[in-house]
């Protein structure tokens, strides 16, 4: 046998025009069309990207199944893809994501003690929402920021060099 | 790509093509290199790196060292899987390894024939550095097969790589990251896919083992015996592991030809059968309706004695043709010896009209692996996943390489691959195959010229039309007729059909045996128009359906349940009531046997018995008896060669079951099996009527008795096994129905009662009632006209 190189398609007689909103459904199009139409399933990762964000930051078993019917893949190598990265969530989140770059540069330079100060300032553990649903406490994979480590990723904005008092203004700032 | 360059392994020069990756070369000449996510026949996935090996290309070393399974040979390569380097790579490797697996050895199935085990043995440490805690991973149900002991998993993804490219089903995956990855369904769900056995094989460790066999045995004290399945035509090579004169398990055996390295899970757990509290264990004889067990030289004088005072012309035997081929052979000998040519194995067809027509050796028309290499298929009439599961196999590899797989039947199949599905009523079946036939420029003589007359193309025949054709050309198109094609009362109209479409677009005709022995049948003369070695009988016997419509007065049954195994069970329970005599030779006890029968002689299931089975693509293939048959219970061919002997019959003087085979070799001659047809088939005009039609098909666990009683198999979940009404929902709309609820259905005037499922995949104008499972026995024809109507009956109606 060599290599895989073809992608293992499957056909779901779902209507596609029935899954997500017109919306939705025009913006993941626009990923599918940089891929060769055998494979559309390269969309996988924007596409669940696209259906969390307008999920309120959370991804339900039935969406999945959705993206791999929308895509023609099979529901679980999208399981896959989901359960693999962090920015993918499971189940409900608070309002923002705050997301704490725990890998080594930022261990190093002190994103221990930005979780720590977190944790009691806000009594939210890692992968805890607040009481008050304001945002949940993630621990991240390297955010790809060492040069300016520590960073935390908020939402969808890099912040960089933290200190704790950095981080509290930030956090002071969500809704 | 036929040049051949020359790599140095370990020293040695070996020969390899160019692309090939070391591992394959080294494996084919010996050498061994650890691997656990390597396998022949799956992708390559190079992610447990313990096939890391030195190499070097043009005097220049590579870097680091390389995975054997991923690094492509090229000239002059010289490879070192032992060097010191090497080793330490591979040693590395197998510490990570071990990390995270438990040290359960002593309570895991796999210990005694696992490779991690194996493996860890030449380049484990003996002490852990690993202080840490090891994890631990929860358990999924797969279902009633395959157990999971997911801790002990390291990650290979042999069972994923399977379910995405040799199953074509993608049930399993890994999902998580890093220490947390693990492989799983997700959302829990059985996995159901008809050969999902074999990820027990692929498992290099013990996370994933045979259910039924777990903790029954230790791979060391099993012994091993060569058989073959016997279940489907392919006729898989299978290895029954005995202990204690029981068969344990069974695992596949190696054959290109036939079944690669994988098996159906029917053929993988179908041996549960063999010790269910159902065998026959000693002679019976029913006096005044009741049953006693009697000595065999008892059973064998009364059938003798009885055999010799009945009427030979109005003598019926009906063959399983699972049986094998001595045992068939012998049957024929000792019927026709008493004057009787009634004998048939054809057991779930109903349109005999075209037997004059038939070819004498009916075959798959190709060898089995060629299906592979086939670039149209026409499959009519068969639940191909079900019926046959590795041939279906074959079928979606040869999609997979772009072949048109195209399938004129009375359901949707959920096939694995692509395909053009032309679904109809069975009556629509005849049209769509005249359509077919029309667009490729036949015009019909006879009958036949009003049915493809009033036949018309769509684009989907057209295109079927001119893929075999185009096909045809290169001698790669087969037509291939099917279980659902045989039960169907137009046979011999689909038969002359094939035929058409076969000589128009020179495609092969074949047929989809029955059984694992359907070909042999006929090689044996287990027909009533053929002799042994497929010589035609002078005159002909009569075959099944005429013994359904005029009972003969004797009866013999071999190997089957007449409530079961026969097309129309209301007219065979009647059969077998209207005979004077029913001697009914069985491995298993029935309530339907026990019911009609007079004389119940036990006889070895596969196993248990030497034997030959002729697959579908001829090839003949010996086994022997792993175990003794139960009891009293003796190998078939023994109680014929009895038999033969107390009728005074010449010639039943055989020491073994060769000597039985090498006889039957000396008749068959040079006989070849060969599809021509012998004559025109009779151009009647199609029977099928307008109303609702019953879709008896006969699901993959119901095969035949011995399936029928492996209590795993029976409790894996298959769509549409249960008994029941399966409607279109349009149809049920239509009709009145809806889910769930009780029906009657009514056939030939016997009433039986029923729940209504509804399915999108069956025809509309059809209901498939599944034949051959608990609640089917006193229906009728397994392809015929049925009444469904609400039933507001009193017993099994709640309130509410």
């Amino acid at each position: 046998m060599s290599f895989r190189n073809a992608p293992l398609a499957v056909i779901h007689d779902r209507d596609k025009t029935t899954l997500f909103t017109p919306e939705i459904r025009e913006q993941i199009d626009i990923w599918i069309a940089k891929y060769p139409a055998e494979w559309k399933q390269s969309a996988v990762m924007p596409a669940l990207t696209i259906v969390q964000d307008a999920n309120g930051g959370w991804l339900t078993p039935e969406l999945m199944n959705d993206v791999a019917a929308y895509l023609d893949m099979p529901e679980v190598s999208v399981y896959e893809v989901a359960t693999f990265y962090g920015m993918y969530d499971l189940e409900p989140q608070g309002r923002h994501k705050v997301c704490v770059c725990n890998s080594v540069s930022c261990l190093l330079l002190g994103s221990e003690e930005l979780i720590e100060h977190v944790e009691h300032k806000y009594d939210v553990r890692l992968g805890e929402t607040t009481a008050d649903g304001r945002f949940t406490f993630k621990e991240v994979e390297c955010l790809g920021a060492c040069r300016h480590a520590p960073a935390v990723l908020v939402d969808k904005t890099y912040h960089e060099n933290l200190s704790p008092q950095a981080l509290d203004k930030l956090i002071d700032e969500l809704e | 790509m036929t040049d051949k360059i020359t790599i140095e392994i370990d020293g040695r020069t070996c020969e390899a093509a160019p692309g090939e990756m070391i591992i394959a070369v080294a494996d084919r000449v010996g050498i061994i290199i650890p691997r656990f996510c390597y396998h022949k026949k799956l992708s390559i996935a190079a992610n447990c790196r313990m096939c890391l090996v030195e190499a070097e290309q043009g005097g220049r070393p590579f870097p680091k060292p390389v995975p054997a399974c991923a690094t492509p040979v090229g000239a002059g390569m010289k490879v070192q899987t032992r060097s010191p380097k090497a080793i330490d790579a591979q040693q590395g490797t197998m510490e990570f390894l071990l990390i995270n697996h438990p040290l359960d050895c002593p309570i895991c199935d796999q210990g005694g024939e696992c490779e991690l085990q194996d493996v860890a043995m030449g380049y484990g440490g003996d002490v852990s550095r690993f202080a840490e805690r090891k994890r631990v991973v929860k358990d999924e149900d797969l279902g009633p097969l395959i157990a999971t002991d997911m801790t002990r998993c390291i990650h290979c993804t042999r069972c994923v790589r399977f379910g995405a490219e040799i199953a074509g089903v993608r049930e399993l995956g890994a999902t998580g990251r890093g220490e947390d990855m693990r492989i799983g369904t997700f959302v829990a769900h059985t996995v159901s896919h008809e050969l999902s056995g074999n990820i027990i094989d692929l498992c290099p460790v013990g996370a994933l083992t045979s259910k039924p066999y777990r903790f029954t045995a230790r791979a060391w004290e099993l012994t091993d015996a060569d058989s073959i399945a016997p279940h489907d035509g392919v006729g898989s090579n299978i290895r029954l592991h005995v202990r204690g004169g029981r068969v344990m398990r069974v695992h596949p055996r190696d054959n290109e030809a036939v079944n690669e390295t994988w098996i159906s899970d029917r053929d993988r757990f179908s041996y549960e059968g063999l010790n269910s509290e159902d065998r026959l264990t000693a002679p019976m004889i029913k006096t005044d309706g009741v049953w006693r067990e009697v000595e065999w030289q008892e059973a064998l004088t009364l059938v003798a004695e009885r055999l010799k005072a009945a009427d030979a012309s109005r003598m019926g035997w009906l063959m399983a043709p699972n049986a094998t081929l001595e045992e068939l052979y012998l049957a024929q000998r000792v019927a026709r010896g008493l004057g009787c040519a009634n004998i048939d194995h054809r057991l779930r067809q109903q349109d005999f009209s075209g037997d004059d027509a038939d070819p004498m050796l009916p075959w798959l028309g190709l060898p089995i692996a060629d299906l592979e290499t086939r670039e149209a298929i026409l499959l009519i009439g068969t639940e191909i996943r079900q019926e046959q599961p590795l041939l279906a196999h074959r079928i979606r590899k040869a999609a997979l390489e772009g072949a048109t797989v195209a399938c004129v039947n009375p359901l949707t199949l959920a096939l694995t691959h692509p395909a053009r599905q032309l679904v109809g009523t069975p009556a629509q079946m005849v049209m769509d195959l005249a359509a077919i036939a029309k667009a490729l420029g036949d015009t019909g003589s006879g009958t036949l010229k009003t049915v493809i007359g009033s036949a018309t193309p769509g684009d989907a025949h057209q295109s079927i039309a001119d893929a075999l054709r185009a096909a045809g050309e290169k001698s790669t198109g087969v037509v291939l007729l099917g279980a659902l094609a045989t039960a169907h009362p137009d046979y011999a109209l689909l038969k002359a059909l094939a035929y058409r479409i076969g000589e128009l677009s020179g495609a092969v005709v074949g047929f989809l045996p029955a059984a694992a022995n359907s070909v042999g049948a006929y090689l044996a003369g287990a027909v009533p128009q053929g002799l042994p070695g497929g010589r035609p009988a002078e005159p002909r016997g009569l075959g099944l359906g005429e013994m359904l419509s005029t009972p003969p007065s004797t009866l013999v049954l071999w190997g089957l349940e007449p409530d079961r195994d026969l097309i129309d069970p209301a007219r065979a329970m009647a059969m077998c009531e209207a005979a004077d005599l029913v001697i009914a030779c069985s491995a298993f006890r029935s309530p339907s046997l026990e019911a009609v029968a007079d004389v119940l002689l036990p006889i070895g299931a596969f196993a248990e018995t030497s034997g030959t089975f002729v697959n579908a693509g001829g090839l003949r293939q010996r086994f022997q008896g792993a175990v003794a048959p139960p009891g009293e219970a003796r190998p078939g061919w023994k109680v014929l060669r009895v038999l033969g002997n107390l009728l005074d019959l010449p010639g039943f003087e055989y020491r073994d079951a060769a000597q039985v085979r090498d006889e039957l070799d000396g008749l068959c001659g040079d006989a070849v099996l060969d599809n021509a047809r012998r004559g025109d088939y009779p151009t009647a005009t199609p029977g099928t009527t307008a109303g609702l039609m019953r879709l008896g098909s006969v699901p993959i666990y119901a095969l035949d008795p011995l399936v029928r009683r492996a209590p795993a198999l029976q409790r894996t979940p298959v769509q549409g096994a249960a008994f029941g009404v399966y409607l279109h929902p349009e149809q049920a709309r239509g009709d009145g129905l809806i889910a769930d609820q009780t029906v009657l259905i009514i056939q030939n005037g016997h009433e039986v009662e029923a729940n209504v499922f509804l399915d999108d995949a069956i025809a509309m104008g059809c209901a498939r009632i599944p034949a051959a499972v608990t609640g089917s026995g006193r229906l009728g024809a397994q392809i015929g006209p049925v009444e469904i109507r609400p039933w507001f009956g009193e017993t099994g109606s709640e309130a509410g």
